[in-house]
């Protein structure tokens, strides 16, 4: 057993949202559910969910419409290449801010 | 020595390693270390020690399996020399980063180019910066005994031990040695426990990519960035070295020997020049001590430098003070400066207003022989001249044994 003299500090974390920082500053594009074409939004039924399953940095929510933390996402875009309804798409964040033209 | 054994110094490693229970060796041969991977893959296809034999193809890949193992919870084993060592020289920084208690023998041997599979402390020394501690075996129950030590410290600090000893001279030689009774070893070394190994029901990520800054983890709780997390490692490096001393004295208990884990100094209370050296040379320099005291009439001693990393700067401080020459005999250097351990022993030194005046010499490079009587006679001329160099002159190493 370790010395308690002895910090050992090393960088071990349990993942999950935010253990990286704000990582939402990082997004250039965000990914926007249709759920009108989301099978558990559409179904109402706990189906599906391969966006909560394969965000690598936790931030999709397991539930009927699923929801993303945008405090944390960083825009990746794994759900939307997985998505098998092609639910999903990655619109640039510039287009949010305040002021962004609106054609 | 009642029990004592005539073995070669790899041969000792090996047994140290078999005693010590370790769980997978993960290893690469190269000359003057393949008998020990040789020897425990023997033990292992035997029956007689309870361990993973990972076959690997490189060094780089051996400490890799060795560091999966240790973050696992398992106690890992590697041994290598000269080029391997630096080939893998990027994970022996991770597994020191990580924090992974991992001990490996390397048989110290030159570095290529040019190619020489002969003895000097280039490829450990060429190391001493990556964030393991580092000691110097001189002989074969050192060597033995050194090795299970290692692991003891190695699992305390949390902190990778590499353990020296010269290629050929020691680990090709047999000597007599005493083997540890395997019941006491057990009572001296209990099971490896981690902190973080690694299980399926509490998964954790580690050494991921470190923020420059301090943070908050998802439970809240700040966690260091990467320089909280090397800074602790450099503490915690320097507080080993009470630790070994610690373990040193267990030893001592239930073996019966040890006494010197840190320096090991040898007719030095009055000497007036004393030599500081390690591994086997340093077991080469008794004689010489011996000769000059007594033919000669001069008050010489020889100090053995145990542990090189972390530095024990106060120590070595306070055993050469009195000193009024110190001569540094290196078989491997900082190319372009001087000696690494003669400006380790320089920069100890300076704090003190009457440090003794110091010398630096090469020697054994690339398995260039080191007679005896060269060691006597430089010494001697040294001595006789009153060492009254000009102090530039006497700060550039000089190199003995030189043939062109």
């Amino acid at each position: 057993m370790p010395d308690s003299r002895f910090k050992i500090l090393t960088s071990a974390s349990t993942s999950g949202p935010g253990d990286a920082g704000r990582t939402g500053s990082w997004r250039v594009e965000r990914p926007v559910i249709d759920m009108s074409r989301c099978i558990p939004a559409k179904s109402g039924k706990p189906a599906c969910h391969l966006c909560w399953l394969l965000c690598p940095d936790n931030v999709v929510s397991k539930e009927i419409e699923p929801a993303i933390d945008l405090e944390y996402c960083k825009g990746c875009g794994i759900c939307a290449q997985e998505c098998p309804v092609q639910a999903i798409s990655m619109v640039p964040d510039a287009d949010f801010l305040e002021g962004a033209d609106s054609e | 020595m009642s029990n004592s054994i005539i073995e070669s110094g790899n041969v000792a490693a090996a047994l140290a390693v078999q005693l010590a229970r370790a769980e997978v060796i993960a290893a690469y041969p190269i000359t003057p270390q393949t008998p020990v991977t040789e020897k425990l893959s023997e033990l292992i296809a035997a029956g007689k020690m309870d361990a993973e034999y990972v076959a690997v193809e490189s060094e780089h890949s051996a400490m890799a399996v060795c560091i999966g193992a240790a973050s696992s919870g398992v106690r890992a084993f590697t041994a290598t020399s000269s080029n391997g060592l630096l080939y893998m020289s990027e994970q022996l920084h991770w597994a020191a980063g990580a924090r992974l208690p991992i001990v490996m023998c390397v048989v110290n041997r030159a570095i290529g180019a040019p190619w020489s599979v002969w003895n000097d402390h280039q490829d450990a020394i060429s190391q001493r910066d990556t964030g393991w501690i580092q000691i110097f075996a001189k002989d074969h129950q050192e060597i033995i005994d050194m090795t299970l030590k290692a692991f003891r410290l190695a699992e305390l600090v949390h902190i990778p031990v590499m353990v020296n000893y010269d290629g050929y001279y020691l680990s090709h030689t047999y000597m007599p040695f005493e083997p540890p009774d395997a019941e006491r070893v057990d009572a001296f070394l209990p099971a490896y426990a981690y902190k973080h190994a690694l299980t399926p029901e509490r998964p954790e990520s580690l050494n991921t990519v470190t923020l420059p800054d301090a943070r908050l983890d998802v439970d809240g709780i700040k966690r260091g960035g990467y320089m909280d997390i090397r800074h602790n490692l450099h503490e915690e490096m320097g507080k080993s070295i009470e630790v070994w001393e610690e373990i040193d004295q267990e030893f001592q208990a239930l073996f019966g020997r040890g006494g010197h884990p840190v320096i090991d100094p040898y007719r030095c209370d009055d000497a007036d020049v004393v030599i500081v050296a390690m591994g086997s040379m340093a077991n080469q320099f008794r004689v010489v001590v011996d000769r000059l005291r007594q033919d000669d009439g001069l008050k010489v001693g020889i100090l053995s430098l145990q542990m090189y990393r972390p530095f024990p700067s106060a120590i070595i401080a306070e055993a050469l003070q009195s000193a009024r020459h110190v001569m540094v005999y290196e078989k491997g250097l900082s190319y372009g400066n001087q000696g690494a351990l003669y400006g380790d022993i320089k920069s100890a030194l300076y704090p003190f207003p009457a440090r003794p005046r110091l010398h630096n010499f090469i020697v054994g490079l690339g398995g260039r022989a080191i007679p005896t009587e060269s060691l006597y006679q430089t010494m001697k001329t040294a001595c006789e001249q009153d060492l009254q160099t000009p102090s530039a002159q006497a700060d550039a190493p000089q190199w003995i044994g030189l043939q062109l």
